[in-house]
C-alpha cells in the first residue's frame, strides 16, 4: 500500500520534471537577418516563465515559430511530449487546442461582435467539448472570468485597448487551453490598466491551472508573474534565472534590462 | 525585400502569384467548404458594387448613343443605332468597363481588408484556433468575386442599353418595345456566350489578385495602402491582358 503511493508520488514528481515545451537549438533567419540563432528553452507544467529582450530582438518570431506560425530553419520543438515539425495539419490543430496564444495587437476579429470572436475557435474545435449545439454558456463563461460579460454585443472598434487585450484572453480560455502564450501582455496599455492585465493573468492561471510562457519587456510584469527568466538577446538565450539573480547580474548587457 | 533588382523583383512576384494560384486550386478541392461565409461574401461583393456598377453603365449607355448618333445621321443610317449599340456593349464595353469598375471597388477593398488583418495578425489568430484562413477568406472571396461579377455585367448591359435607349427616345422617337426588338435581333450567340465565360475570368482574376495582394502584405500601415493601391494596379492589367486573350481565342474559334 505505501510503496504503491509511494511510487505514485515518485512518478508525479518525475512527471513535473517533464518540459510541457521543450525548443532546441532554434534557428530562423530573413535573408540576411538573422533572428534566432540556437535558442534553447523548457517550460515545466504549471511553471510561469518570463522571456525578456529589445525591441527586434525576434521574441515575436521565437513563439510564432513554437506554435508553428512561422517555419524553422533548423532546431526541434516539442510541445507536451509531441515534435511539432512532424505533425500533419489536422494532428496540429489538435495540438493547438491545448496551446493558447496572446497575440501583441489583441487581433480581435474588427468584423466580428466579441461573442462572434469568442465562437470563432468552437467552431472547429466542437469535439473538444462533444458537439455543442448553444455556445452561449461556454462564451459566458469565458467572459466572466475576465470580466467584461457585459460586452458580449460590442464590435471590438468600441472596446479600449484594455478591455480589447481581456476580450482576447478570453477569446483563448475558451478552449480551455493547458498552456498559454501571452505575446506583450502588456504592452500599450498604462500602468494601472498593466496591473489589472497582469492581475487577471495570475487570477487564470490559478483558476485553470495553466502553464505560461510570457513575453514581456516590462520590468514590473516580468517582476510580478515571473518564477523564471530566460534574456533573449542576439538570438540565443543569452542569461537563465529569477528575477532577483538576474536583476542583481553584474553583466552589463542583462544590467541594461533593470536599468530604470 | 534582400537586395534584388527590380526585373527580378518583377519574376519573383509572378511566381509568388503563380503558386498563390496553386495553392487557390489545391484549397477549393478539399474539405471543409465554408458555404455560409461564401454566402455572406456574395452578398458583401454584390451588393457593395451594384450601385457603382449601374451608376457608371448607365452613363456609358447615354455618352455612346450621344457621340455616335451625328455619325450615323450624316449616312442616314439612325435605325442601326441600336444593333450597333448593343453589339458593342454586349461584346466589348460592357464586359471591360464593369470589369474595371469592379476591380477599383473589390480588389481594393479586399487588399485593404485582408492586409489589415495580417497586419494586425488576425490571420495568424485565425490559424491557431483551427480554421484554414486561405479556405475561410481567400477561397471565398475568389469564388464570390468570379460569381458575381457575370451577373452584375449582366445587369450593367441591360441598364446600359435602357441608357441609349432614353437617348433615341428623346431624338428619334423610337418606343422601348421597338429598340429593344432592334438590340436583341441582332445579337447572336457567338456575341453573347464568349462575352459572358470572359467575365468569369476577369471576376476570378480580380478576386484572386485582391486576395494575393492583401495575403502578403507587408507590415505596418503603409503595406495595407500599398496592398490595396498594387490589387488595383495589377487587378486592371491583367483585365486587359485576359481580355485581348480571349479576342484572340474567340476570333479563331468563330471566325468574325
Ligand atoms: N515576416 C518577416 N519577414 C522579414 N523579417 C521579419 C519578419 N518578421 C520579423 N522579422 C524581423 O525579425 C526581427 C525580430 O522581430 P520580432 O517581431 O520577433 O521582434 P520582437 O522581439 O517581437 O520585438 P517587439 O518587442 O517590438 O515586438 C526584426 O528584425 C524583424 O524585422
Ligand atoms: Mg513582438
Amino acid at each position: 500500500m505505501t510503496t504503491n503511493s509511494n511510487t505514485k508520488i515518485k512518478q508525479e514528481i518525475t512527471s513535473q520534471k517533464q518540459p510541457i515545451i521543450k525548443l532546441e537549438n532554434l534557428k530562423k533567419a530573413f535573408g540576411d537577418n538573422v533572428v534566432l540563432n540556437g535558442f534553447n528553452l523548457e517550460l515545466f507544467e504549471g511553471e510561469n516563465l518570463v522571456i525578456m529582450g529589445k525591441s527586434g530582438s525576434g521574441k515575436s518570431v521565437m513563439i510564432k515559430c513554437l506554435i508553428g506560425l512561422t517555419e524553422v530553419d533548423s532546431g526541434n520543438i516539442e510541445i507536451m511530449g509531441k515534435n511539432l515539425r512532424s505533425l500533419n495539419q489536422n494532428e496540429l490543430n489538435e495540438l493547438r487546442t491545448e496551446v493558447g496564444f496572446l497575440f501583441q495587437g489583441s487581433a480581435l476579429y474588427d468584423s466580428m461582435t466579441v461573442r462572434e470572436n469568442l465562437e470563432f475557435p468552437l467552431r472547429r474545435h466542437k469535439q473538444k467539448f462533444g458537439i455543442v449545439n448553444d455556445t452561449t454558456p461556454l462564451v459566458e463563461e469565458a467572459l466572466n472570468s475576465v470580466g467584461l460579460l457585459s460586452a458580449i454585443n460590442l464590435m471590438p472598434a468600441e472596446l479600449s485597448g484594455g478591455m480589447k487585450r481581456r476580450i482576447a484572453l478570453a477569446r483563448t480560455l475558451i478552449l480551455k487551453p493547458k498552456i498559454i502564450l501571452y505575446d506583450e501582455p502588456t504592452s500599450g496599455l498604462d500602468p494601472i490598466t498593466s496591473k489589472e492585465i497582469i492581475e487577471l493573468m495570475r487570477n487564470i492561471q490559478s483558476q485553470y491551472n495553466t502553464s505560461s510562457l510570457i513575453i514581456t519587456h516590462d520590468v514590473d510584469c516580468a517582476r510580478v508573474v515571473s518564477e523564471r527568466m530566460i534574456l533573449l538577446i542576439d538570438g540565443v538565450n543569452y542569461a537563465e534565472g529569477t528575477f532577483n539573480e538576474l536583476s542583481n547580474s553584474k553583466d552589463e548587457k542583462i544590467k541594461a534590462f533593470f536599468k530604470h | 525585400m534582400f537586395g534584388f533588382t527590380s526585373i527580378e523583383r518583377f519574376f519573383i512576384e509572378i511566381g509568388d502569384f503563380t503558386y498563390f494560384t496553386k495553392r487557390f486550386f489545391q484549397e477549393i478541392f478539399t474539405k471543409p467548404f465554408e458555404y455560409k461565409e461564401l454566402l455572406r461574401q456574395c452578398y458583401n461583393i454584390g451588393n457593395k458594387s451594384l450601385f457603382l456598377v449601374s451608376v457608371t453603365a448607365f452613363i456609358i449607355g447615354l455618352v455612346i448613343t450621344l457621340q455616335t448618333r451625328p455619325t450615323l445621321q450624316e449616312f442616314g443610317a439612325e435605325s442601326w443605332m441600336p444593333s450597333m449599340v448593343s453589339i458593342s456593349i454586349i461584346r466589348e464595353i460592357g464586359p471591360v468597363i464593369i470589369a474595371l469598375t469592379f476591380a477599383g471597388r473589390i480588389a481594393s477593398g479586399i487588399g485593404a481588408e485582408l492586409g489589415s488583418m495580417r497586419v494586425t495578425e488576425q490571420i495568424d489568430a485565425m490559424e491557431v484556433s483551427g480554421t484554414n484562413p486561405f479556405k475561410y477568406l481567400v477561397v471565398t472571396r475568389v469564388v464570390a468575386a468570379t460569381l458575381m461579377l457575370p451577373i452584375l455585367v449582366i445587369i450593367g448591359d441591360a441598364i446600359a442599353l435602357y441608357g441609349s435607349y432614353i437617348i433615341e427616345n428623346l431624338k428619334g422617337d423610337v418606343s422601348l418595345t421597338l429598340y429593344f426588338t432592334k438590340a436583341i435581333n441582332a445579337l447572336s450567340y457567338t456575341d453573347i456566350i464568349p462575352a459572358t465565360i470572359k467575365t468569369f475570368f476577369f471576376g476570378f482574376a480580380i478576386g484572386l489578385v485582391g486576395c494575393y495582394k492583401g495575403f502578403n502584405c507587408d507590415k505596418g500601415t503603409v503595406g495595407v495602402g500599398m496592398a490595396a493601391n498594387s490589387a488595383v494596379v495589377f487587378a486592371s492589367m491583367l483585365l486587359f491582358i485576359l481580355d485581348f486573350i480571349a479576342v484572340f481565342i474567340t476570333d479563331i474559334f468563330f471566325e468574325i
